[in-house]
């Protein structure tokens, strides 16, 4: 039998702000356990939540990005559970009325064709704090300081198809959450992970299997490994006439597989009520509309700008634009180049992200800033140097040896296009080698390409390749 | 000295004739002789009060003074008090010290007021009675027999006793009210977001506020003013301008429109209780305010109503005593939910377990709808009942509790009588509308409360009404046998 796999995704962000969602306490990464937390955080007696405004501001910022209906109220609830890493013994979430409605974004699927994968909804909600195993000896230890940390919830229509396809979708929203500075999308440091839903169903079948929910997968390596297991796993159960049960599973990175964690009748009844601590999230018009006027250029439309204002193909539209530092960049390169696209995608997308992933860098701490590669390329343009000679130049830039021009000119390297001195060198050429220049009147004209080379060689690279074709053949063809 | 209300205190401060710290001893002095018999405190905090005394005189000395500076007071155990102990009435937080000030605390402590110590309360402030304190039952002044009401309990006492001239107090569903009436006290609960909660132990966050129980309503109007005002830390506060309370106090209630509910006075009102009402009630009218008959049909669905709702908030609200963090903590726990379960199961009061779990159960899956929401639908039904009353009246005029205080130990058995003696005051916090106990006779030797209910945030008009009553009665001025 064929199966089709069913996904969907539960995405994590962290929003990036400076305090925490309903307390004044910072939110950085790293600090010495327990000194991140306030009263707020500790859920002290008779404290109160305050919400921070930023985190409303990006959620919606998110909501717009994805042309979602953005709640004009929304509601706080309490998820209440017992867990001695958090604090109030009840989560402050969104449950039945969420920031962000029902929205969606476009991914590429596997056969290049694009796919509409809809949002159903993403809500504000407060992280819970870590328990530390090992730490202190003996005991359990609890570190607060992730306590009250924003995040945003964004779930995702169970329309993903395969593992590639959840892939692509993560992808995509972490370049969107990037793009729109709402989070700084680190996975390593847990500031966006994502949960997965995974039921598989026999092909052309519309009601859904039974899945199985997947926690807490922090790589984009991990989520198509843990979701390829969990497809395969489960098609063997149920083509064993075995059957799968609603639960929830972990990823054993180090394995490579998922394994059992609750079942659902094991699962709380978090007794959802709104919390009355805080008042119904109103948003007025201007509120929104002042959000949207922050809004940056997005992924999508930049791409197709990219396509339309500079020529670009699809793909290397994409690739420019997969995320904003990438794309900032190259626009940068092709102002300071003076409107050479194209030649700037191609350094860009060639030597720049060749040399980057050499030393592990990314595009930010690139030695070459685009003014300098910009420099570089407008050289190239106006035939200063040739291409070959460019990738010297270019070598010299990425060690610190300053602009284009100051390398081309310390080093000699300007191009020859004074017409007599390569028609000089050519007749020079074509002297030394007699046998070759009957050969090619005889017809052998790829004989070209050899006298090009000769040419080159004598110019120590510097003359002008078109040039020199023309000279050649106007030459070799009129003696 | 003891005798004189909080205004006739501040006037002496002011002209000198006794310091603060002059003052504070008297209190502190009669705290220590008396308190045996009522067991009113929780904690006194003698050193502290004598520091702030002195702190107070000198700025009266700099005449950098306030109308309150000076002035001790007593603030119900419920309150956050830095460096001091914070129990809420609770073995969980018997050895909890609070690290801050709640918003109230501060607020009085800026106006120079002088903290004499913590009162004893119910439980988390559940109870009618003051009878669920893990520190035992608080008598009342007027019959050492019987309660003070609750659950401000200790706050009605001190002040009653004149171990205090005046002391804060919560109400969730009566708990300033009820223990003022049983207590021949005046008390006001503030319409919802009047007084900032941020650093009162949350009951019931979405009927609980703090107001003040004094001696008349001008001591109350007062101490209002000070404890009353937005605080941005309290995401339901009211953002409004601040209010003088005390500005209108003398104004005249010719054609205060005062609407009587029928269904207030029908059947389980003691006749005793109806006839002392009834004569407060000509005294209105003596006073130029035209009485009439208005009708609040859905009254009697405010007790199951508030019996879901208040403990549905109590069982999220009092999650975070886990055991973990601070307060009570079981010994020897075999794993984290033996520590959770035992921490709690050994940390709160029979009371406070009974709502937890009544709590729990309303919120439950399958259950929400027809408890939560349905309470939440008669929440709405009750306020509509008020919005349509003053149309017609200006102040609402009812009894505060349907009985005097009872014995000690009356009603403990029975937590439906118990929950019934708030009957007169719940549909108040439900509603979120501000009310006032002020004493209006006696039946035998036990005070009787009357209760004046007002539109959204309109204590000053009930407090004006409270003022003019008490300038033409002195049933405010009694005071209990041995304490006057």
């Amino acid at each position: 039998m064929d199966w089709e796999p069913v996904i969907g995704l539960e995405i994590h962000a962290q929003l990036a702000t400076r305090s925490k969602i309903f307390s004044g306490a910072a939110t950085a990464y790293g600090a010495l356990p327990n000194t991140q937390a306030c009263g707020v955080d500790l859920g002290l007696p008779g404290v109160l939540p305050v919400l921070n405004k930023e985190a409303v501001r990006m959620a919606v910022k998110f909501g717009l990005a994805i042309h979602a209906d953005i709640s004009r109220r929304s509601v706080f609830a309490r998820k209440n559970y017992f867990y001695p890493d958090l604090p109030k013994g009840y989560q402050i979430s969104q449950y039945e009325i969420p920031i962000v409605g029902r929205g969606s974004i476009e991914i590429e699927g596997e056969n290049g064709a694009v796919m509409r994968i809809g949002i159903t909804r993403a809500h504000l909600e407060e992280d819970a704090g870590k328990s530390l195993h090992e730490a202190v000896h003996g005991m359990s230890g609890i570190d607060l300081n992730r306590a009250g940390t924003p995040l945003l919830e964004i779930v995702s229509e169970p329309e993903l198809r395969s593992a590639k396809q959840a892939v692509a979708y993560m992808k995509k929203i972490h370049s969107l959450v990037r793009y729109l500075e709402i989070c700084d999308g680190n996975m390593q440091e847990g500031s966006f992970r994502c949960d997965a839903n995974v039921s598989v169903r026999p092909q052309g079948q519309t009601k859904f299997g039974t899945r199985a929910e997947i926690k807490n997968l922090n790589s984009f390596r991990f989520v198509e490994r843990a979701i390829n297991y969990e497809i395969q796993r489960q098609i063997d159960l149920l083509g064993s006439g075995g059957r799968v049960v609603q639960e929830t599973r972990l990823y054993d990175a180090e394995r490579g597989e998922t394994r059992s964690m609750r079942l659902k009748e094991e699962a709380n009844d978090y007794r959802y009520f709104p919390d009355p601590d805080l008042l119904p999230l109103e948003l007025s018009e201007e509120f929104i509309a002042g959000v949207e006027a922050t809004l940056p250029e997005l992924p999508d439309a930049k791409k197709h700008r990219f396509m339309a204002e500079f020529g670009l193909s699809a793909y290397d539209a994409a690739l420019l634009t997969a995320n904003r530092e990438t794309a900032d960049y190259f626009e940068a390169t092709v102002t300071a180049s003076g409107g050479q696209a194209k030649l700037s995608a191609n350094w860009v997308m060639g030597e720049v992200m060749a040399a980057l992933n050499r030393e592990g860098k990314d595009i930010t701490q690139s030695p070459i800033s685009p003014t300098l590669l910009g420099g570089l390329v407008r050289r190239i343009a106006d035939n200063t140097i040739s291409g070959k000679i460019a990738k010297e130049v270019f070598e010299a830039m990425w060690n610190g040896a300053g602009d284009a021009d100051t390398i081309i000119g310390t080093k000699g390297l300007k191009q020859v296009t004074d017409t007599a001195a390569i028609a000089a060198m050519i007749e020079e050429v074509l002297q030394g080698n007699p046998s070759q220049v009957s050969q090619y009147r005889q017809g052998k004209e790829q004989l070209l390409a050899f006298f090009v080379g000769q040419v080159m060689k004598k110019s120590k690279g510097k003359a002008n390749p078109q040039q020199i074709n023309a000279i050649l053949k106007q030459k070799l063809e009129n003696p | 000295m003891h005798k004189n209300s909080l205004i006739q205190l501040s006037r002496a401060l002011d002209r000198r004739e006794i310091s603060s710290v002059e003052l504070t001893e008297i209190y502190l002095d009669r705290i220590a002789r008396m308190d045996g018999k009522y067991n009113s405190f929780i904690t006194v905090t003698a050193e502290l009060a004598r520091a702030q005394a002195r702190e107070a005189d000198q700025r009266r000395q700099a005449g950098n003074n306030g109308p309150l500076t000076g002035i001790p007071i007593a603030h119900k155990d419920i309150f956050c008090t830095r460096g001091v102990k914070t129990s809420c009435g609770s073995r969980m937080l018997d050895n909890f010290i609070a690290p801050y000030d709640a918003t109230v605390v501060e607020k009085l402590r800026r106006a120079g007021m002088v903290m004499l110590g913590k009162t004893n309360m119910d439980e988390f402030a559940m109870g009618s009675s003051t009878e669920t304190s893990f520190y035992g039952p608080v008598r009342n002044p007027w019959d050492l027999e019987r309660v003070p009401g609750g659950s401000s309990g200790g706050s009605a006492c001190v002040v009653a006793a004149r171990l205090a001239p005046a002391a804060t107090g919560t109400d969730t569903g009566g708990s300033i009210r009820q223990p003022a009436a049983l207590c021949g006290l005046t008390g006001i609960k503030p319409t919802y977001g009047t007084v900032s909660r941020y650093g009162m132990i949350a009951y019931a966050s979405s009927l609980d506020q703090g107001g003040p129980i004094a001696r008349s309503a001008e001591d109350a109007a007062l101490l209002l003013t000070a404890m009353a005002g937005f605080d941005a830390r309290d995401s339901t506060s009211a953002e409004r301008p601040a209010e003088d309370y005390s500005t209108h106090l003398e104004d005249s209630i010719e054609g205060l429109r005062i609407g009587l509910p029928r269904e207030f006075f029908g059947e389980g009102l003691d006749s005793q209780i109806g006839a002392v009402i009834e004569s407060a009630v000509k005294q209105f009218e003596r006073l130029g305010a035209v009485v009439a008959e208005i009708s609040l049909p859905n009254t009697r669905l405010s007790i199951p109503a508030y019996y879901v709702v208040a403990p549905a908030e109590c069982s999220s609200n009092l999650a975070r005593f886990d055991g973990v963090r601070y307060g009570y903590r079981c010994d020897d726990a075999a794993d984290i939910n033996d520590l959770f379960s035992r921490s709690r199961g050994e940390g709160f009061g029979a009371e406070v377990k009974r709502r937890i779990m009544i709590g729990t159960y309303a919120l439950s899956a399958g259950y929400y709808d027809a408890y939560y929401l349905k309470a939440q639908r008669i929440r709405r039904l009750i306020r509509d009942d008020f919005h349509r009353a003053f149309a017609e009246a200006d102040v609402i005029l009812c009894p505060t509790s349907p009985t005097v205080a009872f014995k000690l130990g009356e009603k403990t058995d029975d937590p439906v009588t118990m929950y019934l003696s708030d009957i007169y005051t719940i549909s108040i916090n439900l509603a979120g509308l501000p009310a006032l106990s002020l004493p209006a006779g006696f039946v035998g030797r036990l005070p009787v409360g009357l209760q004046l209910i007002g539109d959204h945030f309109g204590e000053a008009r009930l407090l004006n009404a409270a003022h003019r009553y008490q300038q033409a009665t002195d049933w405010h001025l009694r005071a209990p046998e041995g304490c006057g």
